[in-house]
């Protein structure tokens, strides 16, 4: 029960301070009144809170009437936690906004030199052909089907262009980088080159000296748009097609608690890399839980607190042989530590699965109580007909007990609100869902996207390469996305080089004899 | 009594000549045979060479005609009564060994001891 109390001071003061920095004094006097509250907290009466949307505002006051019921039976606020909450908070708001206007502009420079490159690139063979037209008109030779089917089939190919252009960079950047996308500015720096020495030569050869052949000047036009196509064509096999094919497996280990993936990618640089394992980091990891990680680092404290080195034989600050007296008398200390890991994990599975049969069966119950009404049937009985959200605040009392209580033993209590847990509920009530399929949610702990952002303790990564970020996978390669609490290690390995022979077997080839050992008398 | 194939196998034998016995109406010799062009020669304990398809003597009952002659386990029967037994089937084998109108079956068997015998009989 002890170590229950200090895991509620530690959600019930990280709620508080977080709210304080956003809603100002309102919350400070609040807290007494949920003190007190929560010292009763032992009967089960829940004062629902009004059904109201759950943006905003509203949110965090339904949170704060929660934390008077749903909170745990806290004494007192241990302020020696661990760390600060409340000054990390700081830390990290504070650098989002100045890290935000910085992010911004640099982004936005990007987009508006692409855009204005590809505008002008867009009107360019436009401009070709019409510039004759308005500046020398009499002197032009006519030129009857021939222009104009040109003219058709570079009004078509400006149509296909603009339409690829759209499609594949017209997109919302999904992401920051460190630095430049080599490829994206390798491409920009190749079309501009490219458009300024077709109008460098329009210039100099059509337009000073007022060239009379317009079928040759709407070719030219022509050439450019072809060209421009077949650029699009390259951009779309570097940009896309390139990093298709898997070359390289990484492994993904999270420093804190070792859990680990493997991702295959092709060829892309490394900070592309980093991208793709940090989207998929989001979907596959376990969500990163503080509360888990407390027994390890109190056994290491055990470890180290236990030893002390008294230098006997006068001055001298011998600390690498300190050290080394310490670590062996260490290794010959007969401590019992692996015992009580060993009892103590077994007790655990225990209360877990005990909590979770009885929470299983307090759900399976509650559900019984709620039946849908059918189409002809709500005509019929106007009278107790209750919307999801209705039904789901009348069976929620019956197991919010034996929730609390897994949720406690698992540690999962911060991620999960009281309103987070209505609306679940509602939703799969609405969804016709069954009691196992609500409890997925709480029985396991899931990847990082199924909760609240502000439980994810993981937004801002840094990438840390000994390599250039910009420089592409090579077997071997290690780098390290670091964000404030953990950080995740990345490995690369090469994906082998495959010999692959072929053998032909003869379906007509399989014949089969019996073994036969007999033994006759005579 | 490993043998080449093509070339004649040449193996030093033993003539045995055992008389059967009437037990009712049928006549015995008091052993066993195993092996044959048609069985799996490596399932044979007695050969030396686990090709060998020969036919190998793999009982021998106490106190009958067979051992009364001298006839010993692991044997490998290279004729009976002039008939070659190297290249048979497991049934000719038995039916060459009990011809009802044969009292007497004269055998040639080869072993391994033999060939040791003769060996040591050389160098003395």
């Amino acid at each position: 029960m002890d170590t229950e109390s200090t895991y509620s001071g530690y959600s019930h003061y990280s709620g508080h301070s977080k709210k304080a920095h956003r809603q100002g004094s309102r919350d400070r006097h609040k807290s007494p009144r949920s003190k007190d509250g929560s010292r009763s907290e032992k009967s089960v009466t829940i004062q629902t809170p009004p059904a109201e949307p759950l943006l905003g505002n509203d949110a965090s006051r339904a949170e704060e009437g929660q934390d008077d019921n749903w909170g745990e039976t806290t004494t007192a606020i241990t302020g020696t936690s661990e760390h600060s909450i409340s000054q990390e908070d700081i830390a990290r708001i504070s650098k989002d906004l100045e890290d935000s206007v910085g992010l911004d502009c640099k982004r936005y420079l990007g987009l508006t030199v692409a855009a204005v490159l590809g505008l002008l690139v867009f009107l360019t063979p436009i401009a070709f052909i019409l510039l004759p037209q308005i500046l020398w008109r009499d002197d032009l030779e006519p030129c009857g089907t021939v222009c104009e089917g040109l003219f058709i089939s570079v009004a078509f190919k400006l149509l296909i262009l603009l339409i690829g252009t759209w499609a594949l960079f017209f997109r919302q950047p999904k992401a920051d980088l460190p630095r430049v996308f080599v490829f994206r500015a390798l491409l920009l720096v190749l079309i501009f080159l490219f458009v300024f020495s077709y109008w460098l030569f329009y210039g100099v050869r059509i337009l000073d000296s007022k060239d009379t052949n317009y079928q040759g000047i709407v070719q030219y036009a022509v050439s450019l748009v072809d060209a421009l196509l077949f650029i699009h064509y390259l951009a779309i096999v570097l940009l896309e097609l390139r990093q298709l094919q898997p070359m390289f497996t990484v492994k993904v280990v999270r420093s804190t608690d070792g859990e680990s993936r493997y991702y295959s990618l092709g060829h892309l640089s490394i900070q592309r890399a980093a991208l793709v394992v940090l989207e998929n980091y989001y979907r596959d990891f376990t969500v990163y839980n503080p509360a888990l990680l407390t027994a390890s680092k109190s056994r290491a404290a055990k470890h180290m607190a236990g030893l002390k080195v008294y230098n006997v034989d006068g001055p001298g600050n011998n600390a690498a042989g300190q050290s080394r007296a310490m670590i062996a008398a260490a290794a010959r200390r007969r401590d019992s530590s692996h015992n009580e890991l060993y009892y103590e994990e077994a007790d655990h599975e225990r209360r877990v699965k005990k909590r979770r049969a009885r929470l299983v069966v307090a759900v399976e119950e509650a559900f019984t109580h709620i039946k849908r009404l059918q189409a002809e049937e709500q005509q019929k009985a106007p009278g107790e007909m209750m919307d999801p959200r209705e039904a789901a605040q009348a069976i929620f009392p019956s197991m919010a007990r034996a929730l609390q209580k897994y949720l406690r033993t698992t540690r999962q209590q911060q991620y999960h609100s009281m309103e987070s847990i209505l609306q679940h509920l509602s939703f799969c009530i609405t969804n016709n869902m069954t009691p196992k399929a609500f409890l997925e949610r709480y029985l396991n702990p899931g990847p990082t996207l199924q909760y609240d952002r502000d439980r994810w303790f993981s937004k801002q990564w840094t990438l840390v390469s000994e390599e250039a970020v910009t420089s592409g996978l090579q077997d071997g390669v290690v780098f390290v996305l670091k964000c404030l609490d953990f950080s995740l290690v990345v490995n690369v390995k090469k994906i082998p080089f495959i010999k692959l022979s072929e053998e032909f077997i003869d379906p007509k080839s399989h014949k089969f004899v019996l073994r036969l050992q007999s033994e006759t008398s005579v | 009594m490993a043998f080449v194939p093509g070339q004649p196998v040449t193996a030093i034998v033993q003539r045995i000549e055992i008389h059967k016995l009437r037990q009712g109406d049928n006549l015995i010799l008091g052993f066993s045979i195993g092996g044959g062009i048609d069985q799996d020669p490596t399932q044979n304990p007695f050969s030396e060479d686990k090709t060998d398809k020969g036919i190998y003597v793999t009982r021998v009952t106490e106190g009958g005609p067979a051992e009364v002659a001298g006839l010993q386990i692991g044997d490998k029967i290279m004729q009976v009564n002039g008939w070659d037994m190297t290249m048979v089937t497991h049934d000719q084998a038995r039916k060459r060994l009990t011809k009802r109108n044969e009292e007497v079956v004269r055998l040639l068997v080869t072993r391994q001891s033999l060939q040791k015998a003769v060996q040591q009989s050389m160098m003395s």
